[in-house]
């Protein structure tokens, strides 16, 4: 006799995260590598500033927003802000996850208490929500967002979403919720590297490429 | 699809590169970028959202710059693009852009939005969909001398009365003197004050200095049509001279856009480094001023505040020197709201002021600085760049505003300390 | 049934009071998650029920389920259930060997047809049938004799109720569960490796009293198999803290913070242990400071790993991952490169224009 439950959990942390590793991993490297070997010409302008160290520097100093862009679009900013940091936080300190990072790469942290996390991941997927409500709602955003968008939102609200039933036993089989999370993270995974979820690793090259444009010139970035 | 609509993808074809790939990989469509927009702050409309103005360029990024998207077209469902996406973008890549860099300081994931404009047009303009005006003067530019036509006559003439109303001699053509002025043909048309002032600032500071006969014209109308051909035979002609003299140093007049083609377009217009080096000329002011060579005495007790001009300050990085020169002259210096880096375009650069067809959406922009200016309440706006100085003037009066507006150059002229 | 003595009269026998009868009546109650109320009524239908014969069989195991109930200690009412009932066939219990012990098994098959219960631990070889036989007869052929007549079959210890062991990748015998040969009578399964002794016995005591128990969907009476260990674990302010222990040396392990790190199974495994405990309520696993290893799961011997984290993935990630890196950077530079061809070739077609061809031009139309 099987447990299905059990079944599925081994499914989605073997054969298919096996799966979603290898399009993850060679999928993000394809996009990144791909952008690497197209390069860019060599500027011939004489640099005023310094391009290499602006460029650097944009990819921390844009993390912040400029003054007034808060008032602007609160939801949005705010919103975004709360989100990355709720979801970095579940991910990133909660132990069993740590516990996975060190499986595949050898590197391990200390992590934070439940409190901690599960406030992380409650606050994360009410911004994740009020993004989806802004995207939905505000005509710049809607006109911008294609059902991709969405769909990448709302499987990027998912795992928080199934992690914390699972671990409160909110309602369903623990094991089965268990499955179901890693499941949706796995689809997260395969879908990463066709998608926009790619800014979290493109974005540093963004910035790079911004404040390396614009400290040539001396400029701002 | 006709043969220009293809020249027109071909050519952006040829404008990605790795920065507008990292671009579009990063770009989660959060509609930032809008807010920055003078355009969509004055319209709300969401169709003049920035990003969505590079559409095109994105879409050939897309099917044929990335093995997914190439899999995709293989498939056939890749975005291709028809004539009428080109007919389409142009309100939004000439109407309704100035290119003034707003929304590539706040893009979270720091997409140069702006950059990806110029290369839009790169693509908008092959394919035969640049508008009528900015063609029309680039056919003058390129039979004549200058976006107005020929302009030969016109220099002349301001320089002569320029010698006349300083006493100071200036020289065409001469060889082996440091800087090489170009001016652009709004200044020679409409504010040739700012030869002489150039004149009467130089000769206290010891500047060597020439104006050519032959490339005197500092615009660079390819730049603003977004064509590379015509810019590169543009700044060529400037280059030559320069070099034909050997002049040290090309001073970049108070033109935004002159700056941008001269000094950071040009060298890779025309694949080479200069054989000299461009300075803009309110650098060189600075300059001179933080070497004890410019001198002034008295100062303006007029209510004076300063609008950037974006191609200068936020794309162009000379920012600190202009206010250092008018805290200078200038007893009651305001600065507007967003002043410096964010300060808000003139409402008319990159080609909007030439363009009619963008004249309504030109005044609707204009209304932001409208409040800006009306809540500091000038008497004079100072400025570094001709045509801001142009749009600024006509605007104001337009909007029953009575406030002058003048240059940077003529304005430290102007408290120059004649003595020795 | 009517030969076997009756409840009340054993006790008199084995000398326990009536005082420690009720006393087990109750804690059974509790353990079977029942209402209190419902402790005279065990006592009753136990002092009431006739002794069913009960033939328990041993098919592929390591005698650990019988070695578990035998030791399960006071109160020694658990000895007396047993007493309860007339445990017919056991091969390792009964005194009588070889062709006797085969005679009681199938006498009292045809005695008590149709209301025997069967107690089977161990699992059934499919792919030889010598592999595991007694007295000649293959275990498949003895069980599905056997259970014909059966009222019910109670599956002890995980190899009887899910393969267990035996069938742990890769299944050298063929060996399956009881349940994936019998499908046309009631089965209990009460798995572990080896099942709490209580848990056995508490079993066998509500089958007596009400019948077969609520089960869950792995044939799990309920009121044993409902939480998992995780839930009731004592280290569990450890887990919400994120105090964890990262050896079986280290200062968090001595001071008893989570094993989940070390692969603890807890949260995916549902069993009492951590409430009811072992050998009298002493420990259990984790407590001895050992992870749970699951055993009360199907398939736990595969499911991933024993010390690896429940979060860890459990297939082949290192040769994937490994396979992704050189196939990304590969296939990256092979995208690169597609895409350096294509803008060259744009460069190659670059039509050079002036200001005079700027302009579109006029369709034929």
């Amino acid at each position: 006799m099987n447990n299905p439950y059990f079944d599925l959990l081994m499914f989605a942390r073997g054969p298919l995260f096996d799966l979603a590793l290898l399009v993850f991993v060679a999928g993000i490297l394809i996009r990144i590598v791909e952008i690497l070997v197209l390069g860019r010409k060599k500027d011939f302008s004489k640099a005023k500033g310094k391009p290499v160290q602006q460029g650097i520097k944009t990819i921390f100093t844009r993390t912040l927003p400029r003054p007034g862009a808060i008032k602007a679009n609160p939801i949005t900013i705010v919103g975004g802000y709360v989100f990355h940091i709720g979801f970095f936080i579940a991910f990133l300190l909660f132990v069993p996850h740590i516990a996975l990072i060190e499986a595949l790469t050898g590197l391990s942290w200390p992590g934070v208490g439940r409190v901690i996390i599960e406030s992380a991941t409650v606050i994360a997927v009410i911004a994740g929500l009020a993004l989806l409500y802004t995207r939905w709602k505000d005509p710049v955003r809607r006109k911008l967002t294609t059902w991709v968008d969405y769909l990448v939102l709302i499987l990027s609200l998912l795992p928080l979403i199934t992690g914390y039933v699972a671990v409160n036993k909110l309602f369903g089989d623990p094991t089965f919720m268990m499955a179901l999370h890693i499941l949706s993270v796995d689809i997260l995974m395969i879908v990463f590297p066709f998608t926009k979820l790619m800014h979290a690793f493109t974005f540093a090259m963004a910035r790079y490429y911004n404040g390396s444009i614009q400290g040539r010139k001396g400029a701002e970035s | 699809m006709s043969a220009t609509a293809e020249r027109g993808v071909n050519a952006l074809r040829e404008q990605i590169d790795a920065p507008v790939a990292s671009f579009f990989s990063s770009c989660v469509s959060c509609g930032l970028c809008a807010d920055a927009c003078i355009f969509f702050q004055e319209t709300q409309d969401p169709q003049y959202t920035p990003i969505r103005k590079v559409e095109l360029l994105r879409r050939v990024w897309e099917n044929e710059y990335t093995l997914f998207g190439r899999v995709k077209s293989m498939l056939g469902l890749g975005n291709t693009i028809t004539e009428e996406d080109f007919t389409e973008m142009e309100r939004l890549v000439y109407d309704s852009c100035t290119m003034c860099g707003r929304c590539t300081m706040v893009c979270p994931v720091g997409n140069d939005i702006t950059m990806m404009i110029r290369k839009m047009r790169e693509g908008m303009s092959a394919a035969g969909h640049a508008p009528v005006e900015l063609i029309g003067a680039a056919k003058r530019h390129t039979k004549g001398n200058s976006p107005m036509g020929d302009l030969s006559k016109a220099i002349q003439s301001q320089v002569k009365h320029a010698i006349a109303d300083t006493g100071i001699d200036i020289e065409f053509d001469k060889a082996g003197v440091d800087y090489l002025v170009i001016l652009s043909a709004q200044e020679i048309a409409e504010y040739p004050e700012v030869i002489g002032a150039m004149a009467q600032i130089f000769a206290k500071a010891g500047v060597t200095w020439t104006i050519s006969s032959e490339a005197f014209e500092a615009t660079n109308v390819g730049v603003q049509i977004g064509n590379r051909d015509v810019a590169k035979y543009l700044v060529t002609r400037v280059v030559e001279a320069a070099e034909k003299l050997g002049v040290k140093k090309v001073i970049s007049p108070e033109c935004g856009h002159a700056y941008q083609a001269l000094r950071w377009e040009g060298p890779n217009l025309i694949g080479r480094e200069y054989g000299f080096e461009v300075v803009h000329i309110i650098e060189l002011l600075d300059q001179l001023r933080a070497e004890g060579k410019l001198k002034t005495s008295g100062k303006d007790t007029d209510k004076i505040t300063f609008h950037d001009p974006c191609q200068i300050n936020r794309r162009g990085g000379i920012n600190k020197e202009p206010r250092r020169l008018l805290n200078m002259v200038a007893e009651n210096f305001v600065e507007t709201d967003d002043a410096g880096t964010m300060n808000w375009c003139c409402s008319a650069g990159g080609g909007v002021g030439a363009n009619e067809r963008a004249g309504d959406l030109k005044n609707a922009a204009f209304q932001l600085k409208k409040r800006q200016f009306e809540k500091v309440a000038p008497d004079k706006i100072v400025t570094m760049c001709a045509f801001c100085h142009h749009t600024l003037e006509n605007a104001l009066e337009d909007n029953d505003m009575d406030i002058e507006v003048a240059g940077l150059t003529e304005m430290m002229a102007e408290y120059l300390d004649d003595e020795d | 049934m009517s030969s076997s003595p009756l409840l009340p009269k054993m006790m008199k026998a084995h000398g326990v009071s009536r005082r420690s009868f009720l006393k087990y009546c109750a804690s059974l109650t509790s353990l079977m998650a029942l209402p209190p109320a419902m402790a005279p009524r065990i006592a009753h239908a136990l002092e009431t029920a006739p002794r069913p014969s009960v033939i328990w069989l041993s098919f592929q195991e390591c005698t650990g389920c019988t070695e578990a109930i035998t030791r399960s200690s006071a109160p020694s009412l658990e000895e007396l259930i047993f007493d309860s009932i007339s445990l017919d066939y056991h091969h390792t219990l009964q005194a009588a060997s070889g062709y006797a012990a085969e005679q009681a098994r199938e006498e009292a098959m045809k005695e008590h047809h149709g209301k025997y219960l069967v107690i089977v631990d161990g699992s059934i070889p499919l792919d030889e049938p010598g592999f595991s036989a007694i007295a000649g007869i293959s275990n498949l052929d003895m069980l599905k004799e056997t259970a014909e007549g059966a009222a019910a079959i109670v599956s002890v210890g995980t190899c009887a109720a899910y393969g267990g062991l035996p069938q742990a990748n890769p299944n050298p015998t063929g060996a399956v569960a009881v349940s994936d040969i019998i499908k046309d009578k009631p089965i209990i399964n009460v798995p572990g490796c080896p099942p709490i002794p209580m848990v056995m016995t508490a079993v066998l005591a509500h089958y007596l009293t009400f019948g077969i128990p609520d089960l869950d969907e792995l044939g799990r009476p309920k009121a044993f198999f409902a939480e998992s260990i995780h839930d009731r674990c004592y280290r569990r302010p450890f887990y919400d803290k994120g105090l964890f222990a990262e050896s079986f040396d280290d200062a968090g392990a001595r001071a008893g913070w989570c094993l989940y790190k070390l692969g603890c199974k807890g949260p995916t495994t549902k069993s009492v242990c951590a409430t009811v405990k072992w050998n009298d309520s002493t420990s259990f696993p984790i407590e001895a400071g050992h992870g749970c290893l699951g055993c009360t799961e199907p398939d736990f011997w595969d499911n991933g790993g024993f010390y690896k984290p429940l979060s860890a993935p459990a297939g082949e990630y290192r040769r994937m991952g490994q396979a992704a890196l050189v196939a990304g950077v590969a296939a990256g530079i092979g995208g690169g490169y597609l895409a350096k061809k294509n803008k060259a070739k744009a460069q190659a077609d670059h039509e050079t224009v002036d200001a005079f061809t700027l302009e579109k031009e006029e369709s034929e139309s």
